[in-house]
């Protein structure tokens, strides 16, 4: 049984009605029939299908529609067409530090999350203080929420959400979360809930973390669906030549046209940062007086004018 | 299908048992943060408020009656959680739109969570009433054991009411300023401080097209006039709840899906 299927789903926003103009507005226009709304296409037929213990990156660029498909899997929205089939226990992490009381403590704010992803009371009895020392906050139980740091806050909400071992876990945007201790210790943490059997989705704007944790990846762009491919390195390379020239493939030779742009283009680079560093080497012996320079240049024709030198420095 | 959405209410509530709880701790606990009395306001704001209202009012329409405070604080308690529990009702699901909008839960659950921590607030103030009551020489007799009734059927009805009202409040914010207006003139309307009696019976039967008066008047036939209500009292403080909480269900379960993208 897949753990994900989803089957041509659409979802549209609707901008423009009474939520935006209030309710006289709504009236007047209704009554001058005045009154229209302008709909926006957040995904269009987007179908994708992962499996228990896959992990999923979605990428694209900024408004592809990658946050909203996240909420229908997780089930905050309905999609407007289409089907989204999800078979487990979901934890969906979507803009850490939300959802939490800024007025309630480490420890009741811990409660009523860990409640409302649907665990019960016991469970988070057992599973307490194995969060707190995750997030490392045990210092600070008694605190009020909002008394703590922003870094403090995204790592209680990552610890909870992963410490409590979901069937499915939904992260937007939140590994690169807390400082650079905790993000290591955070994606060590990920592999090892993915390799204990749990499907993930991950959305993230770092590319290296896709490469890094995904098998599939779920390519949008405006809301259409670019790709789904289980070719993380091709499509990852296809996607930063896409961020470079902008340019979306039309189809799977395309695909492999642009990586293969994007794989010269870091072969150019490279060569072209090789280049920079040997003239920077080559300036510090032409320039440079101090006893290092004087070594290395040694060094330099040791290796290739051994008979400019006298026999002292001949090696 | 009604079967399966009461059976569907039924697992969800048994599932999310936990969190109805730590809704509720939490939304109790909110009301009276940073007051230094705390819970001891429940107690004091509505002896505050029947103070006021006694030296108001007991000069102008309490002449001659007997026990006047009885009968003003029967209507005001009935008055002050019907307009707590709603207007919290009202501004539950949008006060939550941060969790709504990131976590899947069933979202009627943060409605009847207000809804709790109000009936807690007025089950102290119905023990308070009961004080005054001994105090006052008000005779109670066993017909006070009804009372449940009443109780029970003002819950369901405020809670339907806290529905529709929660989800209008996320399409047209307006609708809080409408609903003060509204409140007032409920106020105005539920017998709470004046007398009836005067009026003929059938306008007086006419005054029971408001819920809350009708229930206003069950618990004054049982504490003052120390009777059982009859049948038809009965009846149509069930036929009051059953509406609103039907509409209230219809109104959310056709909506509820669409209220993400109004947060």
């Amino acid at each position: 049984m897949s753990a994900i299927e989803c089957e041509d789903v659409s979802i549209r926003y609707i901008t423009g009605d009474f939520k935006s103009i209030g309710l006289k507005e709504f009236v007047m226009r209704k009554l001058t029939h005045n009154f229209k709304v302008n709909e926006f296409w957040a995904d269009r037929h987007v179908t994708f299908t992962i499996e228990p213990g896959d992990m999923l990156g979605i990428i694209g660029s900024n408004g592809a529609g990658k946050s909203t498909l996240l909420k229908a899997v997780a089930g905050i929205m309905i999609p407007t067409g289409g089907t989204i089939k999800v078979n487990g226990k979901v934890a969906a992490l979507l803009e850490l530090g939300s959802g939490f009381d800024p007025q309630m403590t480490v420890k009741e704010n811990t409660y009523l999350r860990g409640a409302m992803l649907g665990y019960t009371k016991e469970f988070l009895d057992d599973k307490y203080g194995e969060i707190i020392a995750f997030a490392e906050l045990e210092d600070f139980e008694g605190y009020m929420f909002k008394q703590l740091s922003s870094g403090m806050q995204s790592r209680l909400a990552f610890s909870i959400a992963c410490l409590v071992d979901p069937d499915i876990l939904i992260l937007d945007e939140v590994l690169s979360v807390g400082d650079g201790a905790f993000r290591t210790k955070s994606g060590n943490k990920m592999k090892e809930i993915l390799s204990g059997g749990t499907t993930g989705v991950l959305v993230s704007h770092s590319i290296e973390q896709v490469r890094e944790l995904c098998n599939k990846i779920l390519w949008l762009d405006h809301g259409h669906q670019i790709a789904f491919t289980e070719e993380v390195g091709l499509y990852c390379d296809a996607y930063e030549e896409f961020l470079i020239t902008r340019e979306l493939p039309a189809g799977d030779e395309d695909v492999r046209r642009l990586a293969e742009n994007y794989f010269n283009r870091m072969k150019d680079e490279r060569k072209r940062r090789e280049q920079a560093e040997v003239e920077r080497l080559q300036r510090v012996i032409e320039q440079g007086d101090s006893e290092e320079a004087v070594l290395a240049a040694i060094k330099v024709l040791q290796k290739s004018r051994p008979e400019a030198l006298s026999a002292e420095y001949a090696g | 299908m009604a079967d399966k959405t009461i059976q569907r209410f039924k697992r969800n509530m048994q599932e999310n048992a936990f969190l109805f709880q730590q809704l509720v701790n939490r939304d109790f606990t909110q009301r009276y943060k940073r007051t230094v009395l705390g819970i001891a306001w429940s107690v004091l704001s509505p002896m505050f408020q029947l103070l006021v209202m006694m030296i108001v009012f007991s000069r102008l329409f309490g002449r001659g009656m007997e026990h006047y405070v009885i009968y003003l604080f029967s209507g005001n308690i009935a008055f002050n959680y019907f307009s707590e529990s709603t207007t919290s009702g009202m501004q539950s699901l949008m006060n939550n739109a941060g969790i709504l909008s990131k976590i899947n839960v069933p979202k009627y659950l943060f409605v009847l969570s207000q809804n709790v921590s109000a009936l807690i607030n007025y089950i102290i103030t119905i023990l308070l009433f009961f004080v005054f009551c001994l105090a006052d020489g008000v005779q109670l007799t066993p017909a006070i054991l009804t009372l449940w009734y009443p109780i029970v059927c003002f819950v369901i009805m405020n809670v339907g009411i806290g529905m529709v009202l929660s989800a209008l409040f996320i399409f047209f914010r307006d609708i809080q300023y409408l609903y003060r207006i509204a409140l007032t003139l409920i106020s105005y309307l539920s017998v709470i401080f004046y007398t009836i009696d005067s009026f003929s019976p059938a306008a007086q039967r006419l005054f029971l097209l408001n819920p809350i008066y009708a229930n206003i008047k069950f618990w004054r036939l049982v504490v003052l006039e120390q009777t059982v209500p009859s049948l038809s009292y009965h009846l149509l403080l069930a036929f009051y709840a059953v509406l609103f909480l039907g509409f209230g269900a219809f109104f959310y379960k056709k909506y509820n899906h669409r209220f993400v993208y109004y947060f």
